[in-house]
């Protein structure tokens, strides 16, 4: 397998301008006789749709959701970081580069993460030209906050709704498209795989989710932009409907998933209620900035508090053990997403766990609110107060929040060149759903930032080159063999999910493959659990293909018969991201292995070895898959390790 | 887009239809109960007022042709949105509204006013066109000339005396050969008093005018909403005045009526 | 864990647009308190699915209550009537034991059934398409502070910009009208200066879109505003009103 990254040559601030000039154009009268398949229409996918037909070529845009205004994206609340500089404080496209690098704990490639820093600003005058109604000074001009501990002020945000107004943006400039007849728009429309002809990615294979109908569609070029597969975990912050069909489909067609093991764990979850429980609330990560992290010293009061024979409130201080004040001084609360959270899960695993679950620890406003009075602090955070009071039924006015850590990114996903081309001609990869530029951790309002750098200012550019080399006529039938070929296996999967009736529902494999993978290649791994988690999927996937029972037929709207799929693939999908990590003898970013740790309980990096994107490629269902490495050279950055002290 | 068609074939234009002429037939009404009240300032006065409102002359066209045009434009876009609203909304099923914060009910619910306007509205509508029948057409039955009060209709009509100080003389029924029946102008006093001992006929109207005023009383605050005039930071104040002006209005209608029955106006 | 509750359960069954559709009752049983509404579907669902029946059909996906998916009628209330929550942030603390709770989809002729809960809410995309964005192409934009916006008007902008497109609006109102929805986005774009180059042709043709898309006119009954999840004012359906004047008047061809 050849993982060419396609690095440009010559200085780092200048590789994408040089690449661009070097990129070959399509002659503008000839774009309107190219198509384009985008799948997904969240951030990444909505811009790269409206980008692509704004510049002439023809776009089918594929959605699971009722309607493209419904990705996932919406629900980012933080913000969106761009090297605006505007508020003085220092900060540059170097300065933002060399944070996320360091942030991605040195496993990202350079040149993407500058090109990415380099295009964020011009992220933020497009969203402000959509109508984005971004915060305000009284002056009229952008307002930014300090985020995800960063030094400088650089991000920029819509009240806790960012990510909703900027996928909203994208939506307009796709709507707009939409009605100008150059995006055609299949809603409730799932990818079930992708068609290569002549190894190069040419079509793809969707289910109408209305009707059942399956059907055929060709392009010149295929863009994956279906997010991550944080739902492998069963919980997590993901919207219920995400999934990793789209991009393990293509692994399986031969494209090479890189770094799976990398999944973003945050900190600030609302902590599980029960068997019940569906997916996981986050809670805006700036409660950290004001509220105390504690848990009881003793593991015997933290008991009385959960059968509820003790207050919070009663504890005195010197039985709270504020944890992460005390081991980390000088950030204290505000410590990066990844350690926050294991030292979370560290405590509770010392049965000081504060929820009836004992998985949870408190996040005090009790000292916030003595400080600053309570409006203040109801400015502050009073939409989030409310959001917790209605999830819990609790008042965190007056008793200590719950948090604890969740599934909320993966850093993971298909492997892609600098032009965000997969190792398969023809497939192009943007957003969450490629192996991005966010290393082994992504920091915060980052994410917005690069779906929608890939989406707008990347692949529109990148992808013409593959195009213009192609040439209009290299389109195929969509009734050629490899096109029906497809089809027939997708029937045929279908026809197998629905014919099995057996015992089980696909959500209790769904939950059991998730309490597998949460346990096993969570927050904390380690080789034994790993190979103990290697050896239980399959089991649980033969299980699957033998007693699983999805009622209903094909032809309709069939909820059940959906997920199967969906739970099918996480099936497959998270034995090789437990491979991912079990290959990789290290610690680094949200990876943690627990033989591969500092005296102190850090992450311990090793630079020497594990320099490398780990990309997979599919060897057939019985052979297990190969890992390919791309060695990650550093020449800007000097490696160093994290300490926050 | 052409500005006819945008405000009578789209549903905004509509609204604005609805709001102007109902601010329109507002000021009729307005107008109306002033004119009306003169009744308590005896016959000669309420006499003399229609008769100037007659003598207007080809004006008086003018505004009986406006206010028809504005009250059909009333109806007209009225039954149009209402059958567009209705097939708009489609089959639904009649279920008890429970909000889980039950106190919000009242939010969620359309208020009666609200739901019931073109209910209201037709009812106003039949009202008005049997008030036409008895002042303008004068249909005898409901001028109450049955019973002990034998006589024709002629005889409501009024004989005009120059006397000395050339005022004019209301006299009902006319002496015996004396002038012309039905020339110059009406004994709307007489009218009104001889109506309103006809227990159907205050019945009727109390409940037309109570109908008038639930209409009014939402009616008047969406109007500023139809237009675009309400925000809000002084929508209270419009929604509080509608229905004060609504009260007013009945009460000002009804005391008629009340004054008959109790034989205040004779 | 909270309590547990035993209800009732009566939910619109509907094979397809075409079925005429039906009620059928459900027991849930053992339904904790500290469930959203949604989950206590997913157990009564889990339940009928092993039983080998086909579960109830309803759209849900960010279960945060911001994508906008979940769309029900809960006993004759869109998103159950706690204010600003829609259905999947509503949690079952709020019902009491031994309830019957009726569930229904959105009923309005724009929104037609796909299935049981399911329905067509693609209207509200064509209206979009018609008008509801600022014409700029990628890249072609200025600086983002070139042009100041005054923080009132962007945060009123803010406010409409809210909106989630979940329909309750439709829904709630006896009129299935689309206003408060039309209006969040007419008003959200006239609000900045970005919006204002468009700003008569954007009123004009959204406003003829949602006509043709045959929802219904404003009664100004006040129920969308009840019902909306992200509290969307009704200021701004008299925004919109003034909108599409103003743009007849200055636009209006005679």
């Amino acid at each position: 397998m050849n993982l060419d990254a396609k690095i440009p040559s010559g200085p780092i601030a200048q590789k994408w301008d040089k690449h661009r000039f070097d990129l070959n154009l399509v002659n503008p009268a000839n774009k309107r006789k190219y198509e384009v398949i985008v799948v997904g229409s969240g951030l990444a996918g909505a811009s790269a749709a409206a980008s692509l037909a704004e510049l002439g070529y023809n776009v089918k845009c594929f959605c699971y959701q009722d309607s493209p205004r419904r990705a996932h994206s919406i629900a980012a609340q933080g913000g969106i970081n761009a090297a605006k500089n505007y508020q003085n404080d220092g900060d540059s496209v170097y300065r933002l580069f060399y944070d996320t690098v360091k942030g991605g704990d040195y496993r990202s490639r350079e040149a993407n993460v500058y090109r990415l820093a380099q295009v964020s600003v011009n992220i933020i005058d497009q969203c402000a030209a959509q109508g984005v109604p971004f915060a305000r000074e009284y002056g009229g001009l952008l307002a930014n906050r300090s985020f995800g501990g960063a030094q400088v002020s650089r991000t920029f945000y819509a009240r806790g709704q960012t990510g909703q107004q900027l996928l909203l943006g994208a939506y307009s400039a796709l709507s707009r498209q939409i009605g100008l007849g150059k995006v055609k728009m299949y809603t409730r429309t799932e990818l079930l795989d992708v068609v290569l002809v002549d190894g190069q990615a040419k079509g793809i294979v969707v289910r109408n989710m209305v009707t059942g109908e399956i059907s055929r569609h060709s392009a010149h070029a295929v863009v994956l932009a279906t997010g991550g597969y944080g739902n492998v975990f069963y919980l997590s912050t993901n919207a219920m409907g995400c999934n990793v069909t789209a991009t393990h489909r293509a692994y399986k067609r031969g494209a090479a998933f890189a770094n799976p093991c990398y999944t973003q764990i945050h900190p600030t979850c609302i902590p599980v209620s029960g068997d019940h429980q569906s997916k996981l609330t986050l809670m805006s990560e700036s409660l950290r900035n004001d509220g105390r992290v504690w848990v009881p010293k003793s593991p015997d009061v933290a008991e009385k508090i959960r059968k509820g024979e003790l207050h919070p409130s009663n504890v005195t201080d010197a039985e709270r053990d504020y944890y992460l004040e005390r081991k980390y001084p000088s950030f204290g609360n505000l410590v990066p997403r990844d350690v926050a959270s294991r030292n979370s899960k560290e405590v509770c695993d010392e049965g000081r766990g504060v929820v009836s679950s004992g998985l949870g620890v408190y996040l005090d406003f009790a000292d916030a609110i003595n400080r600053m009075g309570e409006s203040t602090v109801r400015e502050r955070y009073g939409n989030l107060f409310d959001m917790y009071e209605k999830i819990t039924g609790s008042n965190a006015y007056q008793n200590p929040m719950t948090i604890y850590p969740a599934v909320h990114y993966t850093m993971g996903g298909l492997w892609v060149d600098y032009n965000l081309m997969s190792n398969i001609p023809g497939l192009f990869v943007i957003g969450e759903a490629n192996f991005s530029e966010h290393g082994a951790n992504r920091l915060g309002a980052s994410a917005l930032m690069q779906g929608l750098a890939d989406g707008y200012f990347v692949l529109p550019y990148t992808i013409g080159q593959y195009l213009a080399d192609g040439g209009p006529d290299n389109r195929p039938d969509p009734d050629s063999s490899e096109f029906t070929g497809t089809e027939d296996e997708v029937r045929s999967r279908i026809d197998k999910l629905l014919s099995i009736k057996g015992k089980r529902t696909p959500t209790s494999f769904h939950r059991e493959l998730g309490q597998i993978i949460w346990e096993k290649c969570g927050m904390a791994r380690n080789k034994s659990g790993l190979e103990e988690a290697i050896r239980k999927i399959p089991e649980l996937r033969e299980e699957f293909w033998s007693n699983l029972n999805v009622p209903g037929e094909n032809a309709s709207i069939n909820q059940s018969l959906e997920l199967a799929g969906r739970v099918a693939d996480f099936l497959e999908f998270g034995e090789l991201m437990c491979r991912d990590a079990l290959q990789r003898e290290e610690s680094c970013g949200g990876h943690f292995r627990e033989e591969h740790q500092t005296a102190e309980g850090e992450a311990k990096r090793d630079d020497e070895n594990f320099a490398f994107v780990g990309a997979w490629e599919y060897k057939g269902d019985q052979n297990e898959p190969q890992l390919h490495k791309e060695s990650l050279e550093y020449e800007e950055v000097k490696m160093t390790q994290r300490s926050y002290k | 887009m052409n500005l006819i068609k945008g405000i009578f074939n789209t549903s905004l234009g509509r609204k604005y239809i609805m709001a102007i002429t109902g601010a329109g037939l507002f000021g009729f009404i307005i107008a109306h109960l002033l004119g009306n009240l003169l009744v308590f300032a005896g016959p000669a006065a309420l006499n003399e007022y229609a008769k100037k409102l007659h003598d207007l002359g080809p004006l008086l066209w003018v505004a009986r042709l406006g206010l028809l045009a504005m009250a059909g434009l009333h109806i007209w876009s009225a039954l149009k949105l209402t059958t567009e609203n209705r097939e708009a909304a489609g089959k639904r099923h009649e279920v008890k509204v429970d909000p889980v914060d039950r106190h919000r009910r009242d939010d969620i619910v359309a208020r009666f006013a609200a739901r019931t306007m073109i209910f209201s509205g037709l009812i106003i509508a039949a009202f008005a066109f049997y008030h036409l029948a008895h002042y303008t057409w004068k249909v005898p039955q409901i001028n109450g000339i049955s019973g002990e009060f034998k006589g024709d209709f002629e005889t409501y009509y009024v004989h005009e005396v120059d006397g000395d100080n050339n005022q004019t003389a209301f006299v009902t029924p006319l002496p015996q050969g004396e002038g012309a029946e039905g020339e110059n102008a009406s004994d709307v006093y007489r009218m009104v008093v001889n109506g309103f001992n006809v227990s159907w006929v205050v019945g009727f109207y109390v409940v037309a005018i109570g109908l008038l005023c639930v209409h009014l009383s939402h009616g008047l605050s969406a109007m500023f909403q139809s237009l675009g005039m309400k925000n809000k930071n002084y929508g209270k104040w419009i929604d509080c005045g509608a229905k004060a002006v609504a009260i007013l209005i009945f009460l000002g209608y009804i005391s008629i009526p009340v004054a008959v029955l109790a034989g205040f106006v004779k | 864990m909270g309590k547990e509750l035993n209800l009732k359960l009566k939910v619109w069954r509907q094979d397809n647009t075409d079925d005429s559709g039906r009620f059928e009752e459900y027991d849930a049983k053992g339904i904790d308190t500290d469930m959203s509404f949604l989950e206590m579907l997913d157990v009564v669902n889990e339940g009928l699915n092993e039983d080998g029946k086909e579960p109830i059909a309803f759209d849900s996906d960010c279960r945060e209550g911001i994508c906008g998916s979940c769309s029900m009628v809960i006993n004759g209330v869109p998103h159950g009537g706690q204010q600003g929550t829609t259905a999947c942030q509503l949690h079952m603390r709020h019902f009491s034991d031994g309830m019957t709770i009726t569930i229904e989809p959105w009923r309005a002729s724009a929104f037609p059934v796909q299935r049981d809960l399911v329905v067509d809410r693609t209207a509200f995309d064509r209206i979009q398409q018609a008008g509801g964005f600022v014409s700029v192409r990628t890249g072609s934009v200025p600086d983002a502070n070139a042009t100041p916006v005054p923080k009132e008007d962007a945060d009123l902008a803010m406010d409409a910009a809210q909106c989630i497109g979940c329909g309750a609006c439709v829904a709630a109102c006896k009129n299935a009208s689309a206003m408060l929805f039309v209006a969040a986005k007419v008003s959200h774009l006239s609000l900045v200066p970005q919006g204002q180059p468009e700003r008569e042709r954007r009123a004009l043709a959204m406003v003829q879109k949602m006509d043709e898309e045959g929802f219904g006119s404003c009664t100004v009954t006040g129920s969308c505003e009840a019902v909306c999840p992200k509290q969307i004012s009704l200021d701004f359906i008299a925004r919109m009103n003034r909108e599409y004047g103003c743009a007849l008047i200055k636009k209006g061809t005679v």
